[in-house]
């Protein structure tokens, strides 16, 4: 059986490591450059005093690869499920061969078995080897970035847990629909869809979120903006806190609010800050939404921001960067589970349902 | 001595459909045993389940005394050429042979290779671009090499040129000749069974309409040719198969263990063909009838 798995199998499998191998010189070739650029520039930025500039010119390094790399790992393991899942039986259902397959000596929970494990297995490695090797590459930009959480589904160990759950999914999908063609775009688009609303609902719900308290006055890159106000006329009436700035943490929303955790008001703020509403001259601006203007006077907005932060504090609700592994091996695991899920089904239904 | 093939009120669905019904059969082993009938009568579905690639929606089927296809041991007894001889059309001839190899532990490679030099084809040839006569070749090789009790065929000429079916045939008789093996070949052709088989099962809408030794059933029927008579009158021991008048004349088919003794009649040996053919008219008949007088009980 193993015989039979590798001969009709090898062609992909060889292209695959293959590609591995040629993505592996790539990043062999550029990577230490990278590291070397990263310790000569941004490392010894503080000294020099030029941090943020240092900091913008080296992200523009290898700005193309950087974008291949991160659509790559992303679609990778959706690409194993379409190539490899999906065509595992419905080609041998199209065919007619699985009744040359099913008659030899081998029973066909057997048969499935093997393929299944040597072919699910083979995509997971490839998808974990892709990962790891971009992983790797991409230290020094994560480390630039300080935003782990936004390349969460590219880095570490995930890829494997999605590439798992495609592969199981072009199987079954392949199995019920029993034709390869119909079969890839389906799975393409069930996993697409899975991905999606994994990462838009089910994974910030994994972990309940943390909330810090900060004053005002500790915060960053203030700025004063305009709500919408369809009466009347419009002025500075809001502010906008910079980002919190936790490193690496994953921030679900920041909001300004009292003791009793009441909302700052933009009347509250007209009424705090006068020489803010005054610092708009001629009209509203155009359009919907809020837009920013530089506040008028220099001492204005300070001046407001302490008047408001008597009263209004800022209340952050994130994941705090220690809980990046324990996401990435939830999500692993979830996407694991679905993939055995789906894979006892693929048994069950050619060793009961299709006969 | 256990039967090559038994079933029991064996039936399978397909929805709504039912492909075979209520089937009862036995299939004698170490015989080559032809099973005819008309398209639809359940051939391939019955072949289909003797060696699991379906199983029974109702009643059971044993085969050589065991379930089909339960366990690896037993699908090692059973070899099968499936209808169109499906082959792995980018695998080549030797990787069907590995092939065979690496899924039968009971593989004889010396008996594959010997039948493939036989075939005179490019071992390292691609099966895609083989005729239909040598994928059924290569698809039989596969089927034997695996050293079964008993190989299961079905409609293994259907598709194939007159030539590559008399070939076929001819080295199916060349193995069965040199090895142990009981088989069982469905057609709906009785020229091609009659050339092989030495056992034959008419089968009609599921239901065995006649069976026997090919020699004992040519032996005791016999075409009754005179004048024009009620086939009611004829002796209990001649049964009538199949009756057909003129104004004067009669014929009948009449199945019988003695010898026709009325000298009334032209007896007339029967061919194999017209026999099968007859048992097959009778049966869609013996349904009218049924209909026609729903007090007459069948």
């Amino acid at each position: 059986m193993m015989w039979l798995t590798w001969r009709q199998y090898r062609t992909p499998i060889l292209v695959a490591l293959g590609a591995l191998a040629t993505l592996a010189v790539i990043l062999l070739l550029t990577g230490p450059d990278l590291a070397h650029l990263y310790s000569t520039t941004v490392a010894t930025c503080k000294t020099h005093n030029d941090c943020s500039t240092a900091k913008s010119a080296f992200l523009l390094n290898d700005a193309d690869l950087q974008t291949a790399l991160e659509v790559l790992v992303v679609v990778a393991p959706g690409i194993l499920g379409v190539f490899w899942g999906a065509p595992l039986i419905a080609r041998e259902l199209e065919t007619g061969t699985y009744r040359l397959a099913w008659t030899q000596s081998v029973t066909r929970t057997r048969w499935l078995s093997v393929k299944l494990g040597v072919i699910g297995l083979s995509s997971m490695a490839v998808a974990g080897l892709l990962s790891l090797m971009v992983t790797w590459w991409s230290i020094p930009f994560d480390t630039v970035n300080l935003n782990i959480f936004g390349t969460f589904d590219e880095r570490d160990i995930v890829p494997i847990g999605y590439a798992a759950f495609a592969f199981a999914l072009g199987v079954l999908t392949g199995l019920l629909l029993r034709r390869t063609v119909p079969a890839m775009a389906v799975t393409s688009v069930a996993f697409t869809a899975t991905r999606l609303a994994f990462s838009a609902w089910l994974r910030p719900l994994l972990i309940a979120p943390v909330h810090r308290t900060l004053a005002l006055t500790a915060i960053q890159g203030w700025s004063a903006g305009t709500e919408v106000n369809p009466v009347g006329p419009s002025y500075y009436n809001t502010l906008i806190p910079g980002p919190p700035g936790i490193s690496n943490a994953w921030i679900y929303s920041t909001e300004i609010v009292d003791k009793a955790g009441h909302v700052l008001t933009s009347k509250f703020v007209a009424n705090a800050c006068p020489l803010l509403h005054a610092g708009v001259s001629g009209g509203p601006p155009s359009g919907t939404g809020r837009t920013v203007h530089a506040p008028a006077a220099p001492t204005a907005l300070p001046d407001c921001i302490a008047k408001v932060g008597r009263t209004f504090r800022e209340v952050v609700t994130y994941q705090p960067a220690s809980r990046y592994w324990a996401f990435q091996w939830y999500e692993l695991a979830m996407f694991t589970f679905l993939a055995l899920l789906l894979a006892g089904i693929c048994v069950w239904w050619v060793r009961d349902r299709m006969a | 001595m256990t039967p090559a093939v038994e079933t029991t009120g064996l039936g399978k669905r397909y929805g709504r459909h039912w492909a075979l019904s209520d089937c009862t059969l036995a299939i004698p082993t170490g015989r080559v045993v032809g099973l005819v009938g008309p398209n639809g009568a359940g051939k391939t579905t019955l072949l289909s389940l003797a060696v699991g690639l379906l199983s029974p929606t109702s009643g059971s089927i044993t085969v050589l005394g065991a379930e089909p296809a339960a366990t690896g041991r037993q699908m090692e007894r059973v070899g099968f050429v499936a209808q169109d001889t499906q082959l792995y059309s980018t695998l080549s001839v030797a990787d069907h042979l590995r092939f065979g190899a690496h899924m039968n532990p009971g593989w004889d490679n010396d008996l594959a290779q010997r039948r493939l030099e036989q075939l005179d084809l490019d071992i390292g040839q691609r099966a895609g671009s083989l005729s239909g006569g040598q994928r059924a070749q290569v698809a039989l090789t596969l089927a034997i090499a695996k050293r079964p009790e008993l190989l299961i065929l079905d409609e293994p000429v259907a598709s194939l040129d007159p030539l590559a079916r008399r070939e076929f045939l001819q080295v199916l008789m060349e193995i069965v000749a040199e090895s142990e093996v009981g088989v069982v070949l469905s057609s709906h052709l009785v020229a091609d069974l009659e050339r092989v088989c030495d056992y034959l099962i008419v089968l009609v809408s599921s239901r065995v309409q006649v069976d026997g030794e090919i020699e004992k059933l040519l032996a005791s029927h016999r075409h009754l040719i005179g004048p024009r008579r009620d086939p009611s009158s004829l002796p209990k021991n001649q049964q009538v198969i199949e009756a057909s008048e003129t104004d004067r004349q009669s014929t009948f088919l009449v199945r019988t263990e003695d010898p026709i003794l009325d000298p009334a009649w032209t007896v007339e040996e029967v061919g194999l063909e017209d026999l099968v053919l007859a048992y097959m008219r009778r049966a869609p008949l013996a349904k009218r009838v049924r209909l026609a007088s729903p007090d007459v009980e069948p």
